[in-house]
């Protein structure tokens, strides 16, 4: 038996780790890799729910999550490729004007 | 107690994963740290019982998606990110800031949430149950995500696509 808190702290433990890559990481890719790690961590904390109250809704959630996440990977690994066509860099200080 | 186990292993996993992203500086590393993160999360979906989940995000997440980022990372031949006074200053605030933020989480959690164990295997609910719901009550939202599925397609082809070849296919046109 392991309380919910536990999944609760393991998931925080997940999504700080994702900020902080967030914050950290200057490749464009691992800054997007970070993104995956947050969405992951929300991902626990809705199955945790999930099995703490019965609700399979939160299970359905975490589809829909999982939907959007490759999505969201689809587009903005194409958005990366097109930013390195144009600029030759994936470091995100040199990608700091809109105008070539 | 094999389920505390269990999950104390599978978390340490999970964390050193997540860790282990963070300090790779080459992305292809990290990318692999995240695949071993999603492959423990998924084994504490099981201890959760939902096995749907589990298997959703191995097959979607590890599989689909981590290729996804696999390729392009090789396609983009990304090498070691560059240091720059950016990012120190941002590695100063931020590992403090992650470690305060965690503990400051943790600890609210583990002493005011007042919550009760989590059973192993508490949803006794197959797949099933998973698809009537989300055929059913979520058929409007899952509809939706077909669409958005598909508009992302399209954009990501869009998008990758040369800025020659668009201009020749309007020329045809």
């Amino acid at each position: 038996m392991v309380p919910l808190s536990y999944y609760l702290v393991l998931s925080a433990i997940l999504f700080t780790c994702g900020v902080a890559g967030f914050l950290i990481k200057r490749n464009i890719i691992s800054i997007f890799l970070s993104i995956e790690l947050m969405l992951n961590g929300v991902n626990l904390s809705f199955v945790a729910f999930a099995a703490q109250w019965k609700a399979f809704s939160g299970q359905v959630f975490v589809f829909f999550v999982m939907v959007v996440a490759a999505a969201e990977a689809a587009v903005g690994l194409a958005i990366i490729i097109a930013v390195f066509r144009t600029r030759e860099t994936l470091n995100v200080d040199r990608v700091n004007l809109l105008k070539l | 107690m094999i389920h505390l186990i269990l999950f104390s292993i599978f978390g340490i996993v999970c964390v050193a994963g997540a860790v282990n992203l963070l300090v790779q500086r080459h992305p292809i590393n990290s990318a692999l740290s995240l695949v071993v993160v999603m492959g423990s999360l998924a084994a504490e979906y099981m201890l959760l019982g939902a096995e749907f989940v589990a298997a959703i995000q191995v097959i979607v997440y590890a599989g689909a998606v981590m290729v996804l980022f696999i390729f392009v990372i090789m396609l983009l031949n990304a090498g070691e990110e560059e240091q720059t006074r950016g990012s120190r200053v941002a590695q100063l605030f931020g590992i403090p800031g992650m470690l305060i933020g965690s503990a400051l989480v943790a600890w609210v959690l583990v002493a005011h949430s007042g919550t009760q164990a989590v059973p192993a295997g508490a949803l006794p609910g197959p797949p099933k149950t998973i698809g009537w719901l989300l055929f059913h009550d979520y058929l409007l939202p899952f509809e939706i995500t077909s669409v958005l599925v598909l508009i992302a397609i399209m954009g990501a082809v869009v998008l990758a696509s040369p800025a020659q070849a668009i201009q020749q296919s309007k020329k045809e046109r």
